[in-house]
């Protein structure tokens, strides 16, 4: 089959409404995806809390993923969202309202409105000067944390935080069996929120913006606006991954505020593919397999083969591990199959985006 | 009738070097205008300066009779002045159906909804089909735009701006690049826009602009030369001496 023959070309992705309409549809391989999720109840029973821990940096990892793959603002403070969210649902169980589901709108709503106000400022920056501004107000929010002790608990980490059963039925257990099912939902619930956000046209106008701000000036459209708006929604998202964290593990520590934090979660998208809504969940799992397992082979050195795994995923696979799988996919559905073997897709050369 | 666009002794220096020296043209609706002069003389900055793109040292802007001079780009676009880039400045990873209707969802301020999906605004996938249709981008309007040849590129600039409902069209060298044989589409893509659009268009090749304009301008040194028909421009001695002479024997 080759694509300059119109009788095996397909002649549906032309028509414009099947294509817009397509982008919406769910496909198998999602279905299986989520139902694969359900697994660890089943195969790995003893795993539950990694697993519940997995969701929640997924959905931490879906939330930096709706501001830098889809707008294109890098963040290397995104912590400070989901730290704020984790120690505003600990602070709200320890004065007494343990109750989850409301205590996780309280904590999404504060590190929201902690971005909101935040959005401003990045709304006026790209590029290393964001790097620097969220780096900065990261580190600052630690520090702050750090030092305010009689409120967070400092470096002991905040004590006393007692959750209520879910929905007054289920009690949050040893096993994390609550704790994952839990997690899950909230993560499901936000990942249905963030895929409708991408395939309307604000998610669009975010695409835009990644592309080319200048243009996006130039066909009438302001971006500031519409990056506000997404940066608040992620720091939402965050502020909830962080609320599920605290009321999961009913303790907080300064890490959730850590730079590590920040760092970890931008390799996960960059190792599952930025800009792909999966991409964050499957570098989660990913990530958070690989350092159980790399920790439990040597605890010392568990960092080298995930540094090993960046660097060959950004050489190999610039578009994530999702982007290479897409890759894979057109060549073998023949779309680039010869192309492939005379000259050498450019990602290979320069391994950059244009 | 009066000027749809019209500047009024617009002045820019960068430091000791003036770019625009006291510039006061006026289009009238529907004419195609020509921006010629040699290369250094001004036309890419009198473009960023009548878009908003850079901001005048002195002088005043009127589109449709309103002083535009203190708004910023997105609104003059808003107001329909719309340029397109001499440079292609475009969304690579969207294809020309996802940039379009992004266009026109911003145009219509709809851009801002995120619980609907954008299949759902079937008028504006209509209008962006047709815009690209009109352009001879529909069959390679599903296909990332980084993919396109450089020609329907160019094509998907004048695309873009369409889709924003120009009254005022300003176009930066649309076949800058585009290999002779390949122009044609671009030509007629050109000729066959709307007569209430107003087009100014910069252009290098002196075929292509005795083809498509009724007037032309002759920018030199920041200043405008002269003004008036082909046929004047052709036949006037300092024109030939400073631009035609020089660059076409």
């Amino acid at each position: 089959m080759t694509p300059t023959d119109p009788a095996t070309a397909a002649p549906a992705p032309t028509a414009p409404h099947p294509h817009m309409a397509a982008q919406v549809r769910w496909r198998t391989v999602e279905y299986v995806f989520w139902l694969a999720t359900l697994l660890p109840f089943v195969v790995a029973p003893d795993y539950l809390a990694l697993a519940s821990q997995i969701a929640i940096t997924a959905l931490f990892a879906l939330s930096l993923d709706l501001i830098l793959g889809y707008a294109g603002i890098v963040s290397l403070g995104h912590a400070a969202f989901f730290g704020f969210g984790a120690y505003a649902a600990g602070l709200v169980s320890k004065w007494g309202w343990g109750e989850p589901l409301s205590g996780l709108l309280i904590a999404g709503l504060a590190a929201g409105l902690l971005g909101y106000l935040m959005s401003f400022v990045i709304a006026r920056f790209r590029h290393l000067a964001l790097i620097m501004i969220t780096l900065g107000f990261g580190l600052l929010l630690l520090e702050a944390a750090n030092s305010a002790s009689g409120l967070t608990g400092g470096a002991d980490g905040l004590q006393g935080v007692k959750m209520w059963p879910v929905l007054g039925l289920f009690k949050f257990d040893l096993y994390g069996f609550t704790a994952y099912w839990y997690a899950l939902i909230v993560l499901f619930v936000f990942f249905l929120m963030a895929r409708r956000l991408i395939n309307s046209p604000f998610g669009l106008s975010l695409r835009g913006i990644r592309e080319n701000p200048v243009r996006m000036r130039a066909i009438g459209a302001e971006s500031g606006p519409h990056i506000r708006k997404i940066y608040t929604i992620a720091a939402f998202m965050a502020g909830v991954a962080g609320a599920v964290l605290t009321q999961t593990t009913e303790t907080v520590s300064l890490g959730v505020l850590d730079f590590q934090r920040s760092a970890d979660i931008l390799v996960i998208l960059i190792l599952g593919g930025a800009g792909r809504l999966y991409g964050g969940l499957i570098g989660a799992i990913i990530y958070m397999i690989a350092r159980d397992w790399f920790s439990g082979v040597n605890p010392q050195y568990w960092y080298f083969p995930i540094g090993v795994l960046l660097i060959a995923v950004v050489l190999f696979l610039p578009n994530g591990m999702l982007g290479g799988i897409a890759q894979l996919i057109d060549t073998v559905r023949g779309r680039r199959w010869f192309g492939w073997l005379t000259s050498p897709p450019p990602w290979l050369r320069s391994g950059s985006k244009p | 009738m009066s000027p749809v666009l019209e500047t009024r002794g617009l002045d820019k220096s960068f430091g000791s070097l003036a770019v625009a020296r006291n510039i006061g043209i006026a289009l009238p609706r529907g004419v195609r205008y020509a921006l010629i002069g040699p290369n250094g003389a001004g036309k890419t900055t009198l473009i960023n300066l009548m878009t908003g793109m850079l901001h005048p040292d002195g002088g005043q802007i009127m589109l449709d009779g309103e002083d535009i001079t203190a708004l910023g780009p997105e609104e003059r676009v808003r107001r329909g002045l719309v340029r397109t880039f001499q440079i292609n400045s475009l969304f690579p990873h969207l294809n020309p159906l996802e940039a379009v209707t992004l266009t026109i969802c911003e145009r219509e301020r709809i851009a801002r909804t995120w619980w609907r999906p954008t299949s759902d605004y079937r008028a504006a996938i209509d209008e962006a089909y047709g815009i690209l249709d009109s352009l001879m981008l529909g069959p390679v309007c599903t296909r990332e735009t980084r993919e396109l040849p450089y020609g329907q590129q160019r094509l998907l600039e004048i695309a873009l701006a369409l889709a924003t409902r120009p009254k005022v069209l300003l176009l930066d060298e649309p076949a800058a690049g585009v290999p002779r044989e390949e122009s044609s589409e671009l030509f007629t893509a050109i000729t066959s826009l709307s007569q209430d659009i107003t087009v100014l268009f910069i252009e290098h090749d002196m075929e292509l602009v005795f083809r498509l304009a009724s007037r032309i301008i002759v920018m030199v040194g920041g200043g405008i030369l002269l003004e008036g028909t082909p046929e004047e421009i052709s036949a006037d001695p300092r024109v030939r001496e400073v631009y035609l002479g020089g660059a076409h024997g």
